[in-house]
């Protein structure tokens, strides 16, 4: 029973989905400063100046080690939420559960603010080591969403076979449980390290002076001049997260493959 | 407990133990944060400090304030176009993947959705800055093709502002409804339309109901974020319209007057959980049958 209006309608919903980083490419190879129709040519003038800027690769640097520790710290906080949720029942369980993952509902300003509020009275100073704070408390629930599915999955027999066979619970969790969610833990790097490189408020008012990726995309955005930069420093980071989305898929499919799961389809 | 030894080894204790480096860390970077709000939030302003004097005053001067009144129409009357157009406009697409698609092609639909997403926030935003102006991406182009003379001007408005928005949340809305609408049971439509339903009474007699679920989750996970957007109304709205976010930042940062810029972040969060709760409480009926 297909119904052809409603394919119509969907791909042109995805044409305006996707209307904005299709310009970016167009734009970021075109040989003018103004970002407007007609085309005047092709050049990669703008890559060369994004490769150049020696501001924005101290940001990048800043970033990956802010994405970095961020996407490794969440995800260790998410194997253990998640595989506490899953797999015990205890005193507490809903409202912890509930206040590790209140971020996905709560407006991020409120967070960073109450966030910046505190540290600045406890004469914490800024740094990438605030950003980091922040970034993992923002990607924790994301963390712990992805684990929870991997850790669903398991089958708890397998776990208790090993038990009778004769492995402590350490030695268990490595060689029955670790390599089975293995790909869940990969998936959750992946995103939580796309999300941090991504996030804005909080890195904009947990940093110090140093720029991160998005705060100094942010800050260039003000001069018309850099407008062409931006879209090619745009178009790279597109390339980049569609690979590292793929990535992504990738191992959370092979994970679903492992346990035997049925692919309930897409992240979130 | 009674006898300490009983507790350490049952289930409850191993539960306890494997989530507290997770919620030691939630409660210290943010319950003590929020908790630490809400007191600023009736403490007293004084000169570069935060004088521990307790008053209401801070939620009277926030309440009354009519640059603040103004600000929290305008967000919520942002966040509200944004919502409804965002869920009613993702509905088919979710209905589509969902009801006619093959299974084996869900995943890679689902995918093309989210793609667009997950690249820079800040420049997503700042894209529909570069293709609404007067002189932009999408008038340039009209024009040049002909199809209009004179430019429609968007840029630095509110109307750029919920078009933007729509944009940006688009998959929070698409995946939760797909998700309502994938656990509803075939063979319900089937029996529907056996039983002299046309197709479009089943679904709304039917399919609407069961994916109420999925609409509502919807509904709150676009409007939260959104009520909050700090980026949006800078480089979209010019800073000509700000939000929330906007005038938290301006209050505790720039006039540092932390008392009113905490009462004025308690007075959003209140009412975010109001308009979610009311949103929930009007589909209760709806939010009780799926489960």
């Amino acid at each position: 029973m297909k119904i052809p209006s409603l394919r119509i309608y969907t791909i042109a919903y995805l044409v305006f989905l996707y209307t904005p980083i299709v310009i970016l490419p167009i734009f970021a190879f075109n040989n003018a400063t103004v970002i407007a129709f007609p085309l005047r040519g092709f050049t990669t003038e703008w890559f060369v100046a994004v490769w150049n800027d020696a501001e924005l690769h101290g940001a990048l640097i800043n970033s990956l080690i802010v994405a970095g520790s961020t996407s490794v710290l969440s995800t260790a906080f998410g194997v253990f939420a998640a595989r506490a949720s899953t797999r015990y029942s205890f005193p507490g369980k809903g409202p912890l559960m509930g206040l590790i993952m209140l971020p996905m509902v709560l407006p991020e300003m409120i967070m960073a603010m109450a966030l910046l509020v505190v540290l600045l009275s406890l004469g914490v100073k800024l740094s990438l080591f605030t950003v980091i704070l922040g970034h993992v408390l923002v990607c924790t629930p994301f963390s712990v969403a992805i684990l929870t599915s991997a850790f669903q999955s398991l089958d708890k027999s397998l776990e208790e076979a090993a038990y009778d066979l004769g492995e402590g619970p350490v030695s268990t969790f490595r060689l029955v449980i670790l390599p089975l969610v293995l790909p869940g833990i990969i998936s959750s790097m992946l995103i939580t390290f796309t999300i941090s490189l991504d996030e804005f408020i909080i890195s904009n008012f947990l940093k110090s002076g140093e720029e991160l990726l998005s705060t100094y995309i942010y800050s260039k955005l003000r001069f018309p001049k850099y407008v062409p930069n931006i879209m090619a420093l745009g178009t790279i980071l597109v390339v980049i997260s569609i690979t590292l989305l793929a990535l992504a898929e990738f191992f959370r499919r092979r994970g679903l493959a492992k346990t035997g799961a049925k692919d309930s389809g897409g992240f979130v | 407990m009674s006898e300490p030894r009983r507790f350490w080894g049952t289930e409850a204790a191993s539960g306890l133990a494997l989530i507290s480096p997770t919620a030691i860390y939630a409660i210290l970077l943010l319950a003590a944060p929020l908790a630490t709000t809400l007191l600023y939030s009736v403490f007293t302003d004084g000169y570069l400090v935060v004088e521990p004097t307790l008053t209401g005053q801070n939620y009277v001067d926030a309440w009354t304030n009519p640059v603040v009144q103004s600000v929290m129409m305008r967000s919520l009357m942002v966040s509200m176009l944004v919502t409804a157009a965002t869920v009613i406009l993702a509905y088919p697409v979710a209905y589509f993947v969902s009801f006619n698609i093959a299974p084996d092609k869900k995943g890679l639909w689902l995918f093309l959705i989210t793609i667009p997403f997950w690249t820079s926030y800040v420049i997503r935003v700042f894209m529909w800055n570069v293709m609404l102006g007067r002189t932009g991406v999408i008038n340039s182009a009209l024009i040049g093709s002909g199809v209009i003379d004179t430019p429609f001007d968007l840029s630095f408005s509110v109307q750029a502002m919920v078009v933007t928005l729509a944009h940006a949340y688009a998959p929070f809305a698409i995946l939760p409804i797909y998700v309502a609408l994938e656990k509803i049971d075939r063979s319900l439509l089937e029996a529907g339309q056996d039983l002299g339903e046309t197709r479009w009474t089943t679904f709304l007699r039917v399919t609407l109901p069961l994916s109420m679920s999925g609409v509502v989750a919807a509904v709150l996970i676009v409007f939260i974020p959104v009520i909050g957007d700090y980026v949006t109304p800078n480089l979209v709205g010019g800073g000509k319209f700000p939000m929330i976010a906007n005038i938290i930042e301006k209050l505790m940062l720039k006039s540092d007057n932390r008392p009113l810029g905490s009462a004025i972040a308690a007075s959003a969060m209140l009412i975010v959980a109001l308009v979610s709760l009311l949103f929930i409480f009007l589909n209760r009926r709806y939010l009780r049958a799926t489960k």
